[in-house]
């Protein structure tokens, strides 16, 4: 039995109108992912990988081809059945951690189980066990303010896998993090990986997060130039911290 | 329910920029309210203040009598019809004839209206009971004429009271008489129309001194007095046919005070609106982060304009906190007016008591709560043209 494929791109191409010009920021663009797997797009920047991400998370349209997600073609989405999407099968994970000022690490991480209109009980049991997860449940309510940038994105992460997605999307998450958060986060995603079975597709040029990958697609200009199956730094006993 | 909770959390949250629009928004509840209620009270007092002491429960008039043309007051006079004697003669009406007179205070000549009127009435919130007291007890037709005036004659003619001068006036035949009359008390009223231009007699004196017996010109009604209609041909004007000048004066003002409303509540819509482009502005990434979580814009408009419209509901409790006293307080102890507000053409008293009716309130609440939400609605507009990945950016459109 063959095994539905998690996203389906096909003959993918991002345009944007620059004045006269135009800029081609994905020119067909053919991929496929699976359920359970740890991949990323690396390259150089403007080589595509964001707009890819924001395609393949339903916050933007391709300009021509289709992005199957979960059986679900992107381009003839409306607001609101990509928003649906989003909220049930998509998490996010950004560089700058966006995480609402105004709400507790609790209530960040319970805000999207609110708009799946779980009960309270359901939620709070969700939510500690994400914070669990993420060796963050005794800070629950402590304000982003208070936290350092590594517990801000582990916050972040909490919130993106509080609600089981199929599909975690990972725009540069260790950007603005050192060295030690970085794999802290990088290691933590890996086990919800391996625990959930939850899909991570990572955007990336940190080679601290290449490490992990399992499959690594190379985007230059906005085409594949490379898709292989890599076997983590990890996985090898003192190549990674 | 879960946008609600975001709104209240996101306006809690914002601090000191929630409360410095709450207590802007709260001024002008307690404003526009103030306002308001200081034109609705002034019109309860000018409507009061003339019913004591001019309307009672409305008039009947002689059928040649035209308030406004002194020149039908030669003819406006007669018997009164027996329903209205009777209610004279039970104290439910207050007959008044009235004629046309000339005044000669230190030899200097007013035109005025000579108005005799029962000295024992109770109808009317007039002093009357002054003129039962003749200053000089002698034979009727030649004694000095016992007169009432209020301060506005008083003041135009230098008259205090005991002072004498010569009155002068034309009798059922058209002869002109004189007889000197003393002024037996100087009142005070609100309401020009028993004052400017007047002169009160007691009624027996000015029938004899006119050769009119038990005629009148009009007759005032007692409040809630059942009204016969049109006995011998007597018109009736109700209270609400006087006050209908005074009404409409007062909705001309009413038009002032509404632009003075209209003023303070754009002020604070200003304010709100400022905020909210701001805050949409500052908030870009939130934006952009609440659609990556599932809101549709729909909903992230949503948000920004209930968190306007509970900015509107705190202001409107934060103005129940601190206005409900001071309005109660400037309610009791009132409003000085200053001297010069009797020009303004109706009866305005010393002080002027504001009264907040229910309505008003209500309908104040209602008017600014509409306008929060929707000035707060306005910017959010943007939000619709805002793509969520430039939102997500900090970008704007």
């Amino acid at each position: 039995m063959t095994e539905t494929p998690l996203i389906v791109t096909k003959d993918l191409k991002k345009i944007y109108p620059m004045g006269l010009t135009k800029l081609e920021a994905l020119a067909g663009v053919n991929l496929t992912f699976f359920k359970g797997e740890f991949a990323g797009l690396v390259g150089p920047s403007g080589s595509g990988k964001t707009t890819l991400l924001n395609i393949l998370g339903s916050l933007d349209v391709p300009s021509e081809g289709s992005a199957l997600v979960m059986g679900r073609a992107i381009e003839s989405l409306s607001h609101k059945e990509a928003a649906r999407l989003r909220n049930r099968h998509i998490g996010f994970i950004f560089q700058t951690f966006n995480l609402l000022p105004v709400y507790s690490v609790y209530e960040n991480v319970e805000f999207a189980l609110l708009l799946l209109g779980d009960p309270p009980a359901e939620r709070r049991r969700k939510v500690m066990a994400a914070l669990e997860w993420v060796h963050l449940a005794d800070r629950a309510r402590s304000r982003p303010a208070q936290l350092s940038g590594g517990e801000s994105q582990r916050v972040a992460i909490a919130r993106a896998v509080v609600k089981r997605p199929d599909l975690v999307l990972a725009d540069e998450p260790t950007a603005n993090l050192d060295a030690e958060n970085s794999h802290n986060i990088l290691r933590t995603m890996e086990s919800l990986n391996r625990e959930l079975g939850t899909t991570f597709l990572f955007a990336t040029h940190d080679p601290k997060v290449m490490q992990y990958l399992r499959r690594k697609i190379t985007l230059v200009d906005g085409r594949v130039a490379a898709d292989e199956i890599v076997e983590p730094a990890g996985e090898s006993p003192g190549a990674r911290p | 329910m879960t946008i609600l909770k975001l709104a209240v959390k996101n306006l809690l949250g914002a601090g000191l920029r929630t409360w410095l629009n709450v207590f802007v928004l709260s001024l002008s509840f307690v404003l526009i309210i103030f306002s308001r209620g200081l034109i609705q009270g002034m019109n309860m007092q000018a409507e009061e203040a003339m019913i004591a002491s001019e309307v009672g429960g409305g008039h009947f008039q002689h059928p040649a009598y035209d308030p406004y043309d002194p020149l039908t007051l030669a003819d406006a006079h007669g018997p009164l019809p027996a329903p209205l004697a009777a209610l004279a003669a039970s104290g439910q009406a207050a007959p008044v004839l009235v004629i046309q007179g000339t005044i000669y205070p230190e030899g200097r000549l007013f035109a005025v209206l000579v108005k005799g009127i029962d000295p024992g009435q109770t109808i009317l919130n007039i002093p009357t009971s002054f003129l039962a007291r003749d200053p000089a007890p002698a034979p009727p037709d030649t004694s000095e004429i016992p007169v009432l005036i209020g301060t506005r004659l008083a003041k135009l003619t230098g008259l205090r009271k005991g002072d004498s001068f010569t009155l002068q006036w034309r009798d059922a035949r058209g002869t002109f008489d004189a007889l000197d009359a003393t002024v037996v008390e100087v009142f005070s009223t609100t309401v020009q129309t028993v004052d400017s231009g007047q002169i009160w007699v007691p009624l027996d004196r000015l029938r004899e001194m006119t050769g009119l017996p038990g005629e009148a010109t009009f007759a005032v009604l007692a409040p809630e007095t059942a009204v016969t209609p049109s006995p011998g041909g007597w018109v009736f004007r109700s209270p609400d046919d006087f006050l209908a000048d005074l009404r409409s004066m007062v909705s001309a003002k009413t038009i002032g005070s509404s632009i003075m409303s209209v003023i303070f509540l754009s002020l604070a819509m200003l304010a709100i609106f400022d905020t909210q482009v701001l805050s949409i502005f500052r908030r870009r990434r939130e934006i952009g982060t609440l659609i990556a979580l599932g809101f549709t814009r729909t909903k992230v408009i949503a948000l920004f304009t209930v968190e306007g419209f509970l900015t509107g509901v705190l202001a409107a409790l934060l103005a129940a906190v601190y206005g409900t006293p001071l309005l109660a307080w400037v309610a009791r102890t009132g409003w000085a007016m200053p001297a010069d507000v009797d020009s303004f053409g109706f009866a305005i008293g010393e002080r002027l008591f504001p009264a907040y009716s229910a309505g008003l309130v209500a309908g104040t609440t209602f008017l600014v709560l509409l306008a929060t939400t929707v000035i707060s609605f306005i910017p959010t507009r943007r939000i619709a043209k805002l793509k969520p990945t430039d939102a997500l950016r900090g970008r704007t459109p």
